[in-house]
């Protein structure tokens, strides 16, 4: 589903990403881990099309698409989504609505028609129920004052909402108090599925016992230095990225 | 016919040596203004003496002041011996079909959702009868009367009610007010004239839509409104539609008259042209808007958006004069390409335990200046007066600018005002973050800016609203890169 092939890209400049390789199939869950400032959210930016970041070399192929030909809203609408780790406010525009406008956009795209209120509703009401979210929620400005788990919450929201293909889920785990993990991680069960891709940015195990991972990666210095399954978080709980980290400076410094 | 117009006015000019004589049954005038073309403006709409005696006052008032240079706008000399002050309304060309319509106008009316009948008047093609809102005017018409309501145009009422007209007209903004209310009140050719009897609640929101011909009540309009005790009404003003005019100056004078416990609501929005992209024609929008809250309990609120025209002047204000009495303006002004605005409001506290409310929303993109200016002052009596003012810019890009001057003046120690100020610019996050859930930028801007005017937007009536949502949405094409 997603092939990324040696990919760097620069932000103002400095090169953050160092040639990353990665290949994920439908159905299949992959976990990155590394240190802060290692490069995580720049590969879900340059994925998601930010444009601040100059991809300098490399090919990216989603679904059969050049990826990095289409812009922002393209690549939403053929199916990727991303779950910020900073969700971002937006004042005056209520969820609800800011959550009918990207679902109708991407029907557009698909040459579907927009859903009518009554239909977008009883969407809404079931996936509600998946992540638990609470109504008054989605009445209020988009993420103005939501705390940082409601925040999080709606992300997971809005992909339920939005039935991607890929999904890259930025430290989604993060600022959740531990029932609130537990009930998100169980949205994002519910929502895999042998034709959805998932891709979760995590420094923690305690999501990974949640959502097992077909494969977990470590990016570290803008290059992914180390691939396994699910056991390799393990190991990193125990032992640290040092031991990774090392091996890696010093295959860098030879 | 451009050649015939020509010699008429050459002819015409000749003969202003000589003491001006014209055909009264012309429909147009010379260009120019002296105290004969005053006259003869006053002559063609057979008005009483007393009416032509106020206009020449006002033309000499206007002899001795000067254009203000004091709004934060730009642009070149008004030749005021370059305009032709009267032209009677003139027939619009009758088109056959709307495939003669500028396709560009046709667009925009699309997006609008106005309906095709609607769209055949606004352009002037004929309309079969059952459908014309001529008739849905008269039965509007025929409602209003039924409650003692008046509502008609200006120069109807001068004919039908002098004596509410003579009493009113001057007494919220007196002629000598400023320059361009002392030139309206000179050379104003129509415009609208509103009275509530007293207890009445007007059950529909007048417009001038509705009211026959109101499409060319020219460029010097004036509109009177008067709410007695206890009554209420909500007007609106202008139409959503593009307006195109081929009049580069408009001076317009609005008064709001609200007795005891009266209200009145008064929204605006105001879509004149506003020259193109790159700063050639537009109009000149210079009003002059103010309410007086004569009684006590009463209340006048103006609502306006506005986003045409090249250069807009204009604060619409409220004199509370009554005790407890509220004043409120809400606005939304948006700026593209080259527009300047230079707009806000004037909360006047006279009477005790007054309130007044100012929000404004400035949006300004492209090469615009958008400025906020607004005045309240608590004069001596204005015992436990009350101001709250919040004026909020948003920016788009980063070439065009948002400035905000506030005056307050308080002159009673127990006089309450407190102001709010925000600049903010759409962020690149919240852009990525709504294209990231694909919605284009042009949307997201749309979405963002009606996010940010909501506040004003509410106080809109309802069909209102939606058009002027939609409208705001229009004039921001092009706006994001
Ligand atoms: N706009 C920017 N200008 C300069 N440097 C930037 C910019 N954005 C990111 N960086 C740098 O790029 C590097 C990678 O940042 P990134 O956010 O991808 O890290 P991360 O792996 O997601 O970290 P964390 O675990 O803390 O979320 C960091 O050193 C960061 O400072
Ligand atoms: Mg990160």
């Amino acid at each position: 589903m997603l092939s990324i092939k040696n990919i760097h890209a620069n932000i103002e400049g400095k090169e953050i990403l160092k040639g990353i390789n990665l290949d994920i199939k439908a159905g299949e869950v992959h976990a990155i881990m590394g240190p802060n400032g290692s490069g995580k959210s720049t590969l879900a930016s340059v994925l998601a099309g930010r444009e601040e970041y100059e991809v300098t070399e490399g090919e990216v192929t989603f679904l059969e698409k050049d990826l990095l030909e289409l812009s922002t809203e393209d690549r939403a609408r053929e199916g990727l989504f991303l779950a910020f780790q900073y969700p971002v406010e937006i004042p005056g525009v209520s969820t609800t609505n800011f959550i009918k406008a990207a679902v109708n956009e991407k029907r557009k795209y698909q040459g579907e028609e927009p859903l009518d209120a009554v239909a977008f509703l009883k969407m809404m009401k079931q996936k509600m129920a998946l992540v638990e979210i609470d109504q008054s929620l989605l009445s209020r400005s988009i993420n103005e004052g939501f705390s940082g788990g409601e925040k999080k919450r709606n992300e997971v929201f809005q992909m339920a909402m939005l039935e991607p293909k890929l999904a890259i889920l930025d430290e989604t785990d993060s600022g959740l108090d531990i029932d609130a993990l537990r009930i998100v991680a169980n949205g994002i069960n519910k929502l895999r599925n042998e034709n959805r891709a998932i891709l979760l940015i995590t420094h923690y195990q305690r999501l990974l016992d949640y959502i097992q991972p077909d494969f977990v990666h470590v990016l570290y210095n803008g290059k992914i230095v180390k691939s396994g399954t699910k056991e390799l978080a393990l190991e990193l709980e125990e032992r640290g990225y040092d031991f990774i980290t090392d091996e890696a400076d010093l295959a860098a410094s030879l | 016919m451009n050649e015939d117009l020509n010699m008429l006015e050459q002819t015409a000019l000749n003969d202003y040596k000589y003491g001006f004589v014209t055909d009264i049954d012309t429909d147009i005038i010379p260009k120019g203004l002296n105290e004969a073309v005053v006259e003869l403006i006053s002559k063609k709409k057979n008005e009483p003496e007393w009416m032509l005696n106020w206009r020449l006052k006002a033309y000499a008032h206007w002899l001795k002041m000067e254009e203000p240079t004091w709004p934060n706008v730009k642009y070149p000399p008004i030749n005021y011996q370059d305009i032709i002050y009267y032209a009677a309304p003139k027939k619009k060309e009758q088109l056959n079909s709307l495939d003669e319509v500028d396709p560009e106008l046709l667009r925009t009316f699309e997006k609008l959702g106005i309906s095709l009948n609607e769209q055949k008047r606004l352009t002037g093609v004929a309309v079969d009868v059952v459908m014309d809102s001529v008739s849905i005017a008269t039965s509007f018409k025929e409602q209003l009367a039924e409650i003692g309501v008046i509502f008609c145009s200006i120069s109807e009422a001068i004919q039908k009610h002098p004596d509410l007209v003579k009493k009113y007209l001057g007494s919220v903004v007196p002629m000598t007010d400023n320059y361009f209310s002392a030139l309206n009140s000179a050379v104003f050719t129509d415009g609208s004239f509103c009275y509530i009897p007293k207890g009445v609640r007007c059950p529909m929101e007048l417009s001038t839509y509705f009211r026959i011909n109101a499409e060319n009540s020219g460029q010097f309009e004036r509109t009177l409104i008067i709410a007695e005790e206890e009554s209420y009404v909500s007007y609106l003003e202008g139409c959503t539609a593009p307006m195109r005019d081929e009049n580069q100056l408009h001076a317009a004078v609005v008064e709001l008259v609200a007795m005891k416990k009266a209200e009145i609501k008064y929204s605006t929005v105001q879509n004149w042209y506003p020259g193109d992209k790159d700063g050639q024609g537009g109009i000149y929008n210079f009003v002059t808007k103010r309410g007086m809250c004569q009684g006590d309990h009463s209340k006048i609120s103006w609502t306006q958006v506005e986003t045409g025209s090249a250069i807009t002047w204009k604060y619409p204000s409220v004199i509370l004069k009554g005790d407890h009495s509220i004043g409120e303006f809400y606005s939304v002004a948006f700026t593209n390409h080259h527009q300047q605005a230079d707009t806000g409001t004037k909360m006047i506290h006279l009477g005790k335990n007054t309130r007044s409310r100012i929000v404004s929303k400035g949006i300004s993109a492209g090469q615009s200046q958008n400025s906020y200016r607004g005045l309240v002052r608590a004069a001596k009596g204005a015992t436990n007066a009350r101001n709250y003012s919040q004026c909020d810019s948003l920016l788009l890009g980063d070439k065009c600018g948002a400035h905000t001057f506030p005056y307050i003046e308080v002159k009673n120690k127990t006089a309450i005002v407190e102001h709010e100020a925000t600049t903010s610019k759409i962020g690149e996050d919240q852009l990525f973050y709504c294209r990231q859930r694909g919605i284009d930028a042009e949307t997201a801007v749309a979405l963002i800016v009606n996010g940010f005017a909501k506040e004003v937007m509410n106080q809109l009536p309802m069909e209102f609203a939606i058009e002027a949502q939609k409208l705001l949405a229009i004039s921001m094409e092009g706006s994001v890169g």
